[in-house]
């Protein structure tokens, strides 16, 4: 089943910059989805339009099966945002966020409390459920809006930039969560300026750029299309003779790091062969940027410097 | 395949009613407290110091007169403010987000914070009748009335609140409104004098005044006179929340200050 299906998608804003340029999209039920984009490219507008936060100038949005516009309710149901910016009330107590939410979808107390208990407990904030919600740290307040979203059990997770500003601990702590959703059948969908989150997260990806989509297909095609990689090494000598690397394509960045180009079509062994026997020895190496950072600068046109 | 949403829509009406209420519960120190205090120095200086020089008015002692009024005064007011305010922060924090993704009819968000401002409304008409209590005999003429006149004015005035914090976009603008039109409007609505005491002139502008028909259905309910027509001042009030109501959700419809 289709858990989001959006065809033709326009949206162009009172001041006449067209946001969106005939988007389709669909997404599989029980995906984890990818959505990415460089900045103003339309990737929260898209999500505003499947949230109702936005309105649209044309098109239309299903979301299992039920129109946007001619079955709102039943759409908006299935739905759970977790938006980029916190938009709770920060005077209003972090299981009253839980339990209100609810209500507005429906829940009875019966069914939202246990609910919410749960949740405070699964995202480490059982011990603030008390605590006004601004008085919560900023990764406390990611995980709270995780958990308003997830309430009312939803079909649907959307989460935009959820891991901003984010520690390494936690972000990988909010990777475990989301992937145990995810594998307990919700399809999430998911908006990042961390690629190596999509890439380790996402099976299918979407690229958004100028209000089009430029690239719609899963990871593994998407990675295996990488034709040249560069990698990082620390050497453990300084390279006193440049032309010691003849014949590597190479960028010497000090004295002790050199950042070499490598087709897919190379090996490693090869390189590293080459490397020992002109006795470079290789100290560590790394990944210049991440793979899908990669494609991304390459499918994006890059934007104007400001 | 269509099922009914009716439980559901109950539950969300609740949560926003319960919510609204709460929320000036907790803050009782700036939206219960000042209108006593307020209402009280309006009794001590026109009701007993001024007043007991002015003499009966209609029949009445002058603080009897003006206790009608001033508990209206203190209702519309505070029906207003409520939504307004409410409703306002709700947009500014961002919050009314959580609302707009949620399946929750347009209706309902503005009956959920309608019945916030009006349940606001009624607390203050309570406490403020409490404090009229300790200067003058208050009683009821016709109870029906007086509780349907209360109740169609909180609602009427939420519904204005509710249109007022929709344009909004700063807190400076949520105060325009009843600092330029709702206090002159209240003011020069017979809340402190009888419109008999104008001249035919001044007292042809007066009827034009809607709040005009509220303190006066409220005088009629408590001491059984008014100014106008008790017929024509429900009527009025109902005509206005009927269009209030179609206006408010015509801009929900289409969005106003709340979606790009």
């Amino acid at each position: 089943m289709t858990a989001l299906s959006i065809e033709h998608l326009n949206k162009t804003y009172g001041n006449g910059l067209q946001a969106l340029n005939d988007i389709n999209l669909s997404v599989e039920q029980g995906d984890f989805f990818a959505l990415l984009g460089p900045n103003g490219a339309g990737k929260s507008t898209t999500i505003g339009v499947i949230t109702s936060l936005v309105t649209k100038t044309a098109g239309r949005v299903q979301v299992f099966d039920a129109d946007l516009d001619d079955n709102t309710e039943l759409a908006k149901s299935y739905i759970g945002l977790v938006p980029q910016e916190f938009n709770f009330n920060g005077f209003e107590q972090v299981k009253h966020i839980l339990l209100t939410q609810a209500g507005y979808y429906g829940l009875s107390a019966n069914e939202a409390e246990p609910r919410a208990d749960a949740l405070l407990k699964q995202l480490g904030l059982w011990d603030k459920r008390a605590t006004p919600s601004r008085a919560l740290s900023g990764g406390m307040k990611r995980r709270l809006m995780i958990a308003r979203a997830l309430v009312h059990n939803p079909k649907l997770l959307i989460l935009d930039e959820p891991t901003a500003g984010v520690d390494i601990e936690l972000r990988r702590s909010m990777w475990t969560f989301l992937r145990d959703i995810n594998r307990r059948g919700t399809t999430i969908i998911l908006t990042t300026h961390y690629l190596e989150e999509a890439e380790n997260l996402c099976r299918n990806i979407a690229i958004i750029d100028k209000g089009r989509i430029v690239e719609n297909t899963d990871m593994k095609s998407l990675l295996n299309r990488l034709d040249k990689e560069t990698f990082v090494l620390d050497l453990q000598q300084p390279l006193t003779d440049s032309h010691l690397l003849d014949g590597i394509a190479h960028h010497q960045v000090d004295s002790t790091t050199i950042e070499i180009e490598l087709n897919r079509s190379d090996s490693l062994n090869g390189l590293f062969s080459v490397l020992s026997e002109r006795g470079i020895q290789v100290a560590s190496m790394k990944n210049k940027v991440n793979r899908l950072e990669e494609l991304f600068l390459k499918l994006v046109e890059p934007s104007e410097k400001h | 395949m269509s099922t009914s949403r009716h439980p559901q829509h109950w539950i969300a009406f609740k949560t926003i009613v319960t919510r609204e209420i709460r929320r000036f519960m907790r803050i009782w120190a700036q939206t219960l407290l000042p209108p006593a205090i307020t209402m009280t120095l309006y009794f001590i200086i026109f009701g007993g110091l001024i007043g007991s020089r002015i003499g009966d008015m209609e029949g009445f002692t002058y603080m009897q007169y003006i206790a009608p009024g001033v508990i209206m005064m203190a209702i519309i007011n505070n029906a207003y403010a409520n939504v307004a305010s409410s409703f306002f922060s709700a947009k500014f924090q961002s919050h009314i987000e959580e609302l707009m993704v949620a399946p929750v009819p347009n209706y309902l968000i503005l009956a959920g914070y309608v019945a916030g401002g009006t349940a606001r409304g009624l607390c203050i008409g309570l406490i403020v009748s409490v404090v009229a209590l300790f200067f003058t005999d208050l009683t009821v003429q016709h109870y029906w009335i007086t509780f349907t006149i209360v109740l169609l004015s909180a609602v009427l005035f939420a519904l204005g609140g509710f249109i007022n914090a929709v344009y909004a976009s700063s807190f400076d603008e949520i105060s325009i409104i009843p600092t330029f039109i709702l206090t002159p409007l209240t003011y020069l609505g017979g809340v402190f004098y009888s419109i008999n005491l104008l001249p035919e002139f001044w007292q042809n502008v007066s009827l034009l005044n809607p709040v005009l028909y509220m303190v006066n259905a409220f005088r009629y309910g408590l001491l059984g006179i008014s100014d106008v027509s008790v017929f024509w001042a429900f009527g009025i009030i109902v005509l206005f929340i009927a269009v209030l109501t179609w206006y408010a959700l015509h801009l929900l419809h289409k969005g106003t200050g709340l979606r790009n």
